[in-house]
């Protein structure tokens, strides 16, 4: 078990490092001088630039910007945006935000997905299947921000329902609508996985066993249907927590949430390279700690499998 | 003299078939000898064409390409031709959707739309299973280091986020963004779903007797790849691809939403939604009319894949 965590922490260094040296390189090779830009039209002098240039370590190759960078990272140091605000205040500022937003949107998908998906798989081809597989199909097919703009339409101008927008007031009720926005199509996906998953398993070999050997039906479709049908679905959940925080730009632009996504699509306009890179970073180590985590879990759901 | 006995030779399994009603065994152990084998492929066409999803889907999917072909054939109307006299415009004889806030015919615009999304699509697609077939398959069959390095490379590429890699990107061909452009930022950052299927595909029959015989008759690794591996994982990664190419029309969309798509010459359902957005509480139908279309369109494809998936799968068939 420790062998095979400390074997996956080893393969997860490169992906790090690959992809924040991809990033970095991305954001590098944006066009125009953002020392430039920030004088705007009056322009700037050519010492303040200077000076400038050698303060963000613009002057230096690209190898040694992103190494200082990396030094930087791992001191807790993350830099400061042009405007003179730590990187790192950014972060604590925005993560949270988007954080919550993700948590709510995982387990709206999670919940919702796993209950439809499970009684659609029950009695595949029933009307209760029908009707739940043809609005997967439409939540899949419609893009997630006209959703967003329908819903926002509807349960916030018309009926008054919930808040439109959500700003500086970040509650679970704010949050509510958009966590269904950015959850609606992982919904979709992890209905019909349960839904295949589930239809599957009940002609297993083990369902028929427990049958025969007495159980009655609610334990035989939770414990042996639902936990030999959820590895798939946790995987995807896994790779999914990851997505809904990088994929929130939409959402959250929608809703007026400022979180990782605003702040990210700013920093890009602005060719801001820490920034940029200080949040893909928090990204790739979520990504990676959630799929971490997700292998864990499959020993639990499935004890056949073993980490040696 | 008694004859030597077969340890695998199961004499008693006559009598526990006979002892079971053969009702119950269906059609089961009914083999009809005289008929000639079929392939994987054969068997998913006979299922198929019984099946109303796969003719639905394909209606669509035909009349979406011929509409992005020929989109004259649908309409006379300039879509690039507004008059700003006609802003909001309800509809009427010859415009059957009305008219946008800059006075453009909207029945002409969700016309040729098509051809933006169905170009994106349909290249990106292309790519992705390309870049993700080889890499899949290259690193499935030869495995070892070299297995490892190109799995942490897919490994990379699937840590950041599509959308996020895909506004840095576009960023950096601000003012020069064209279909290609879009096409290639979706591919790059697309392909490593596909190379993982393909690898896993690879892998389970790396080691069946097929390829341990086309090695013994000395086939080349790099032929063993193309003309054996490869069509055993080419119905997953058919599958995927279908889907795949729905989800890509929705990417484009939401990179023209956010202003980094395609440039605003080119006429795009995802470039006239963000558009029509606005205008929501004035006119919420101008929103419908390129959202459907562009839904149609994804619903297509994603039906064919689901029912190319359900004939390739004999597991799911019923029967």
């Amino acid at each position: 078990m420790v062998r095979y965590l400390g074997r996956r922490l080893l393969q997860a260094l490169p992906v790090f490092f690959g992809a924040t040296l991809l990033i970095y390189f991305m954001v590098f090779a944006l066009p125009g001088d953002p020392i430039l830009a920030l004088g705007g039209d009056r322009g700037i002098s050519d010492a303040l630039a200077a000076q400038l240039r050698e303060k963000y370590n613009l002057d230096k190759p690209f190898m040694v910007q992103y190494l200082l960078f990396l030094k930087g990272i791992l001191t807790g140091d993350f830099g400061t945006t042009f405007s003179g605000r730590p990187v790192g205040q950014l972060i604590a500022q925005a993560f949270p935000v988007t954080f919550k937003l993700a948590m709510m949107a995982l387990l709206f998908e999670a919940v919702f997905g796993i209950v439809f998906g499970l009684i659609a798989g029950m009695k595949k081809g029933g009307w209760f299947d029908s009707s739940v597989l043809v609005v997967s199909l439409f939540v899949i097919a419609v893009p997630t921000f006209v959703i967003g703009f329908v819903l926002q339409f509807v349960v916030g101008v018309k009926w008054g329902l919930l808040p439109v927008t959500v700003g500086s007031d970040v509650t679970v009720k704010s949050l509510l609508m958009p966590a269904i926005v950015l959850g609606a199509v992982s919904f979709a996906y992890i209905l019909r996985l349960t839904r295949t998953s589930v239809s599957e398993n009940l002609s297993a070999d083990f369902v028929r066993t427990a049958t025969a050997k007495g159980l009655g039906r609610p334990r035989v479709v939770t414990v042996h249907v639902l936990r030999n049908s959820l590895i798939p679905v946790v995987t995807y959940l896994g790779a999914d927590l990851g997505a809904l925080m990088g994929g929130a730009i939409v959402t959250e632009g929608i809703f007026n949430i400022h979180g990782v996504g605003g702040t990210l699509y700013l920093a890009i306009q602005q060719g801001h390279a820490p920034t940029v890179v200080s949040f893909t970073t928090i990204l790739v180590i979520v990504y990676i700690v959630a799929n971490l985590g997700v292998d864990l879990l499959y020993a639990v759901l499935d004890p056949r499998i073993r980490y040696a | 003299m008694p004859e030597p006995t077969n340890p695998l030779a199961r004499p008693e399994q006559d009598h526990f078939f006979a002892s079971l009603d053969s009702a119950v065994l269906g059609d089961v152990d009914v083999v009809d000898e005289s008929a000639a084998p079929t392939s994987l492929w054969q068997d998913a066409w006979r299922e198929l064409r019984h099946r109303v999803l796969f003719w639905a889907s394909a209606a669509i999917i035909l009349l979406v390409i011929v509409v992005a072909v020929a989109p004259q054939l649908f309409t006379s109307v300039d879509p690039q031709y507004c008059l700003l006299s006609d802003s909001l415009g309800a509809p009427g004889p010859g415009h059957p959707f009305g008219f946008d806030k800059l006075g453009c015919d909207v029945y002409a615009r969700v016309i040729y739309g098509a051809r933006a999304s169905v170009a994106v699509g349909v290249l990106t697609t292309l790519i992705v299973t390309l870049l993700g077939a080889t890499v899949g398959a290259v690193a499935g069959a030869y495995g070892g280091w070299f297995d490892s390095l190109l799995s942490r490379v897919t490994d990379i590429f699937f840590a950041i986020p599509l959308v996020l890699a895909a506004v840095t990107v576009m960023s950096i061909f601000r003012s020069s963004r064209t279909i290609l452009t879009v096409v290639l930022v979706l591919g790059v950052f697309g392909w490593p779903q596909i190379a993982r299927i393909t690898r896993g595909a690879v892998m389970s029959v790396k080691n069946a007797e097929f390829v341990t015989a086309a090695k013994a008759l000395g086939v080349s690794k790099p032929a063993t790849i193309v003309k054996h591996l490869i069509p055993n994982a080419l119905a997953p990664i058919i599958v995927t691809a279908t889907v795949s190419l729905g989800t890509f029309i929705v990417a484009e969309a939401t990179l023209s939403f956010l202003g980094i798509g395609l440039p605003p010459n080119v006429v795009s359902w995802g470039h006239d939604i963000s558009q029509a957005q606005r205008q929501l509480r004035t006119m919420p139908s101008l929103i419908f009319y390129p959202s459907g279309a562009l839904a149609l369109t994804v619903l297509g494809f994603i039906m064919m894949g689901d029912a190319v998936r359900d004939a390739l799968d004999p597991k799911a068939r019923k029967r």
